[in-house]
């Protein structure tokens, strides 16, 4: 028991650790809010699942053919907004369900990043190496004791990804767009009667969390390590859809269910490197899934609490 | 006569998913036409893969067992207005139980260990599938993303028990095998491939549920909550009880899937086991408009496509085409307001 509460401390004290929940919650941030995008005008996206490994994709293949790892971002936004375009026209221009359509983009995705991984890198599983965003370095803070080793060298997706949150809240809550998204997902029937365009509202929304669900995955092939696994998104979309439950639909909710969720993870990895604990090498499988157990648990719990937008899932058929 | 089979032909329950195979194979034809393969060919190889010889055929069977059920499960979820996408997790969590009961079952006669070992896999995926139904019922939490969660601890309870209290000798990351009492028999045997028994199982499970939805009070009700929840609790039947029930009974099916590669492929549990089985069950719902028997050809469609993809890939197409092609199956299906527009167009050109 002492060795568990040691290794535990051990966790907390090491700057490691909140490092690793920055860069593991960047991916569920950005998917969270597009999410959050998405819902809040009314077209659930489960799709995100399919738009992040399709963007971690895309990253990879516009790096790997340019040598250049922003245009390589460039790629998986084009791609990520393209799933997401699909998304949209089924479920806005002809009323689809949201549910199936977003099954069918996850796997679409699955299908095309497997296929044409093997058409352009000759084997599957994974790409070649190609060259990631370059960190920002902080310079000499990186010397600073315990911060500058959490803040010293991170990517600048992360620095984007808190940005992003800052800029969503306040185009959602503070800006005319924002109040029509909202409407347009609350009561279409009344935001259409005032003149907005609920269509166009909904292919905005949809379309941005195809952006923000594209940057999410384009962090997690280009934005350390330079490399494309196959289903690397490994369902970090649906925990993000689960963020922003949680979150209550709102950016800055979402934001810090992402970081619990980021935390969560970043602590199992680093219980288990804990050497005085002599773990069996099986014991990953049971560390393996509590992220997905404490989702599981919080949705359970809390989901009577948060409210989606009333018209969520509903498509909107014009009479 | 002809007027009634013509009205059959033209209902939309048949004439979308048809056209969605049809039109997802024409856009996989022009993907491969753009990458350079000649589509004739690889579809020739796909067709001969799936049914050129006993082999093939026999294999192509033996792809569609697990694939009716699952189809099922999705498909009876459906029914009852549930979309049950943890049908892999119900599948594993039945498997991994039905090779535990199995394993133990050498002193038993075969008319024991078989139905015991079956039943044991169905309660294992019903149990799992409701948990989800409970969380729904109990919480409000969707069941999209509860099964999600529940495919992966599923996945992970399974690499952890065969990777450590449940794994045979040798250090390889499998269970023991199950007793030969608890195998089903082998129908017929060609080369390396073998035709079990379970199929009829999965033809049996058919008619079940048919006859569930169909013809019994539970069918009923689990359509009328699915159907319009609200009016059905007005009507006095009870949102929360059929709920879980339907649930429990699409995790059955599943788990049931799970317990057929057990009993008549692997005779263990093996980690790759599961495979995309769950996520087929979705396609193949979709396409048999989840009707039992539609599904079941849905998953002779699908097996087949999938048995013949092997051979695809050998003619230089890779095998990940399937799953683009599944995907523009779902897609389209999903917005079968476009594929009924294709329809209409169709008509327009023929009063033309």
């Amino acid at each position: 028991m002492n060795a568990w509460i040691q290794a535990i401390i051990n966790v907390f004290i090491n700057p490691v650790f909140y490092k690793s929940t920055l860069n593991q919650s960047t991916p569920l941030i950005f998917a969270a809010l597009g999410g959050v995008y998405s819902e809040t005008t009314g077209v659930v996206n489960i799709a995100l699942e399919g738009i992040m490994l399709m963007g971690a994709f895309g990253g990879v293949v516009g790096s790997y053919f340019t040598g250049n790892p922003w245009y390589g971002l460039a790629v998986a936004l084009l791609l990520g907004v393209a799933m997401a375009a699909l998304h949209a026209w089924a479920s806005i221009r002809y009323s689809g369900d949201q549910i199936i359509s977003g099954t069918a983009i996850i796997l679409l995705a699955q299908g095309i990043t497997g296929f044409s991984l093997v058409e352009l890198f000759g084997k599957p599983g994974s790409t070649d190496l190609v060259r990631s965003i370059p960190l920002v370095n902080l310079g000499s803070f990186e010397k600073a004791p315990f911060f500058g080793k959490i803040f010293g060298s991170l990517s600048p997706l992360v620095y984007i990804a808190f940005a992003s949150v800052i800029f969503s809240w306040y185009l959602i809550y503070k800006t005319k767009l924002g109040l029509r998204m909202r409407s347009v997902g609350n009561n279409p029937e009344a935001a259409d009667t005032l003149g907005v365009n609920v269509y166009n509202i909904r292919y905005f929304g949809v379309l941005m969390s195809g952006v923000f669900a594209a940057f999410g995955g384009a962090f997690l092939s280009i934005g350390e390590l330079g490399q494309f696994t196959e289903n690397m998104s490994n369902g970090r979309g649906f925990i993000a859809l689960a963020a922003m439950i949680i979150g209550n639909w709102s950016p800055t909710g979402a934001m810090w269910a992402a970081i619990l969720f980021g935390a969560a993870s970043a602590f199992n990895d680093q219980l288990q490197s804990q050497g005085i604990l002599h773990l069996a090498t099986n014991t990953q499988y049971l560390f393996g899934m509590i992220p997905y157990i404490i989702t599981l648990i919080v949705v359970g719990g809390l989901v009577g609490k948060s409210r989606a937008p009333s018209a969520d899932g509903v498509p909107y058929i014009k009479d | 006569m002809a007027g009634k089979l013509k009205r059959f032909y033209m209902n939309d329950k048949i004439i979308v998913p048809v056209i969605s195979v049809v039109v997802s194979l024409i856009i996989a034809a022009i993907v491969m036409l753009l990458i350079g393969k000649n589509p004739f060919i690889a579809y020739g190889a796909l067709i001969y893969g799936a049914f050129g010889t006993e082999g093939a055929l026999i294999n192509n069977i033996m792809k569609a067992t697990p694939l009716i059920l699952t189809g099922l499960s999705v498909g009876f979820g459906f029914r009852a207005g549930l979309f049950n996408i943890g049908a892999n997790g119900q599948l594993i969590i039945g498997a991994l139980l039905a090779t535990y009961v199995g394993a133990h079952m050498s002193t038993f006669p075969f008319y024991l260990s078989i139905p015991l070992t079956l039943v044991v896999g169905m309660i294992g995926g019903a149990l799992w599938a409701a948990i989800a139904g409970w969380l729904k019922v109990a919480r409000g939490a969707h069941e999209v993303i509860t099964t999600i969660m529940l495919n992966y601890i599923a996945v992970f309870i399974a690499n952890f028990v065969v990777n450590g209290p449940f794994q045979a000798p040798g250090g390889v990351p499998k269970s023991p095998e199950i007793a030969y009492s608890a195998r089903f028999p082998n129908l017929l045997t060609t080369g390396a491939t073998w035709l079990s028994a379970g199929i009829f199982v999965a033809l049996a499970a058919v008619a079940v549920v048919y006859v569930i939805i169909e013809k019994t009070k539970i069918g009923y009700e689990v359509k009328a909550v699915g159907f319009n929840p609200y009016a059905a609790e007005y009507g006095g039947i009870s949102i929360a009880k059929n709920t879980v029930l339907a649930m429990a009974i699409s995790g059955a099916l599943a788990g049931l899937a799970g317990t057929m590669q057990v009993m008549g492929v692997y005779y263990r549990y093996l980690g790759s086991l599961g495979g995309g089985m769950g996520f087929d069950g979705i396609t193949i719902a979709l396409i048999g408009q989840n009707d039992p028997i539609g599904i079941a050809f849905a998953a002779f469609l699908i097996s087949s496509i999938r048995a013949g993809s092997n051979q695809m890939q050998i003619a230089g197409v890779s095998k990940n085409i399937v799953i683009i092609i599944q995907g523009i199956i779902i897609f389209l299906v999903a917005a079968n307001r476009l594929v009924k527009s294709f329809m209409f167009w169709k008509k327009g050109a023929e009063e033309a």
